[in-house]
């Protein structure tokens, strides 16, 4: 296995650029595809469950529930949003068309691919987040301007989903592989990661686990932000992502080397 | 005045996957301006050969130097100057014509706008002029691998590295992918190809070599080839008898026979072919055709008949 440090350069932004290019063509669609799914969620749960809780408690910091749920909402369909693009349309780009066999014979390197990908993912993931954000802004449930702030967080938020994304990815024999991350990973985040219910609910042994998550680390920057509060200690949250990212980025990378440059 | 190095040297070049030896030491290298052939049966070697030459495959030894870069140390600034059609169709079916030589532009850091006017003698170039907005699905086989070999000039390579340009094409377009190649070897583009096709190879290689389980088995311009390694006149012998007759009569006439399914293949020297015509004239059950021996009859004659798959 090559597992020199990666060299990258800015090649990468080409990479990049051909997503978009992609991505241009069925813009809207997309945007409102990922903005189903979430909404669907925060509405129904939002206001029908939200309707059978009291008012105001305090585990929900104090806001109606569907306010409490739609920063965990944020976080949950950026994660989303960041996982698609890096398994199912990096392996199609990958593995199905080809495409960076195709840039690989040009002077932009395996790094550089890797990282563009990293950068176009979390960027779709930032859009989708952003969109999110947007509506339920819309809707009154955002008072401060503290919230554009949750906006480079949510960028993060996708950048460590998409390199843990880019390694299933380097591993994966086929689309039906991606079930597996998404039956084992991404939905047991959304349900314990406090994107429903804050962390502390959950019992004693399992908060430690959950807590330790990326997602939980996301939901507890991004809530106090859409709440009007700076984050009480942001910095380890900040850091998990970021280590999240560069880690998972340089395995991905090394896995792609050993699968595609043999 | 034109540098003499070679294009593409390559000496003492080995590569394993596991226990398999897929290269087992080649060292040829290709001269400004001239075709280069790689023949061989599937898993001879040559797409790992290319591979290792562009720096996408680590060699376990030997060197390489591609247009004047050590490879792999330096393969990407080697990359800039090469131009690369893979043995399968990689274009973006999510683009139009034009989008795709434009996006490719950019993996070589070529602005938009001297790649946008550079398309339409790319395109005139690939016969797709006026297919600039045409999307990728509404093209033929012949149009896609035409827009290949255009996406593969969009950096106006110094030597183009082609892996199988015309399997799968129809006649009509495997005549017109020769004549451009034709074309850009005029213009002094050096060439390295991979085939199957003895055909393409007798029509474009100034030089060919012949691998077989990662090793040269023969090597040298094509007429010469041909003349080194096998006798100037085959006669075919078609018919059910035909296999029959070989084995008891041929080796009367022929200073070498091969039988494959209902055809003998006897291979004769000039002088030699009257009397064994005369003899089949009367064994009125088997049709016969006397052609001038190819490269096909070399290939076979070094790599057998039997499959390689």
């Amino acid at each position: 296995m090559d597992y020199s440090f990666p060299r990258l350069s800015l090649s990468a932004i080409a990479v990049w650029r051909r997503n978009f290019l992609v991505w241009r063509k069925l813009a809207i669609p997309s945007v409102l595809g990922n903005l189903a799914d979430p909404m669907i969620y925060l509405f129904g749960l939002g206001y029908g469950l939200g309707s059978l809780l009291p008012e105001h408690l305090d585990q929900f910091g104090g806001v109606p529930y569907i306010v409490f749920l739609a920063a965990g909402t944020v976080c949950a369909s950026t994660m989303n949003a960041a996982s698609f693009e890096a398994l199912y349309s990096a392996f199609s780009r990958m593995h199905v068309q080809k495409t960076w066999d195709a840039i690989l014979n040009t002077p932009v390197a395996l790094d550089d691919v890797i990282l563009g990908e990293l950068l176009w993912a979390a960027s779709k993931a930032t859009l989708s987040g952003l969109a999110i954000l947007i509506v339920i802004a819309a809707l009154g449930f955002i008072s401060s301007p503290l919230a554009l702030l949750a906006i480079p967080v949510i960028f993060l938020i996708g950048m460590a989903f998409a390199g843990l994304g880019l390694i299933v990815t380097a591993l994966a024999p086929s689309y039906d592989f991606f079930m597996y991350y998404f039956t084992l990973f991404v939905t047991p985040m959304v349900l314990a990661c406090g994107v429903f219910f804050p962390v502390e609910q959950l019992p004693a042994a399992m908060q430690g686990v959950a807590g330790a998550l990326p997602l939980s680390h996301a939901v507890r920057l991004v809530r106090p932000l859409l709440l009007g509060e700076m984050p009480a200690d942001p910095l380890p949250h900040l850091a998990a992502l970021l280590l999240t990212t560069i880690a998972s980025f340089w395995l991905a990378l090394m896995l792609t080397r050993k699968r595609l440059l043999m | 005045m034109e540098k003499v190095e070679p294009v593409l040297t390559v000496s003492g070049l080995r590569k394993s996957y596991g226990s398999r030896e897929v290269i087992a030491g080649l060292d040829f290298a290709l001269a400004r301006g001239e075709c280069f052939g790689l023949l061989g049966p599937n898993g001879a070697g040559k797409t790992t050969t290319l591979r290792c030459c562009l720096g996408l495959a680590r060699a376990d030894a030997g060197d390489i130097t591609l247009v004047g870069e050590e490879v792999p140390h330096r393969a990407r600034q080697a990359r800039m100057k090469v131009g690369v059609v893979p043995q399968f169709d990689n274009l973006d079916p999510d683009f139009s014509v034009a989008e795709n030589l434009l996006v490719f532009g950019r993996y070589f850091g070529i602005s938009d706008a001297l790649t946008r006017s550079r398309i339409p003698a790319l395109l005139e170039f690939a016969g797709l002029s006026g297919k600039e907005n045409a999307r990728l699905p509404t093209l033929s086989g012949g149009m896609k691998r035409r827009l290949t070999l255009a996406r593969a000039l969009v950096n106006d390579p110094e030597l183009l590295l082609l892996d199988e340009p015309t399997t799968g094409l129809d006649p009509q377009a495997r005549h017109m992918v020769w004549e451009r190649l034709k074309r850009l070897l005029s213009e002094g583009k050096t060439i390295l190809l991979t085939t199957h096709s003895m055909d393409e190879a007798e029509r474009l290689c100034h030089r060919l070599m012949i691998l077989d389980m990662g090793r040269i088995i023969a090597q040298g311009p094509p007429r010469e080839l041909i003349a080194a390694h096998i006798e100037p006149q085959v006669i075919e012998v078609y018919g059910e008898d035909a296999p029959a007759w070989a084995s008891a009569r041929a080796g009367d006439f022929a200073r070498r026979v091969e039988v494959s399914g209902e055809t003998a293949f006897c291979y004769v020297a000039n002088d030699e072919a009257p009397p064994l015509l005369a003899h089949l004239a009367q064994r009125r059950e088997l049709r016969t055709l006397q052609r001038p021996a190819n490269l096909e009859d070399v290939f076979l004659k070094l790599t057998g008949r039997e499959l390689r798959d």
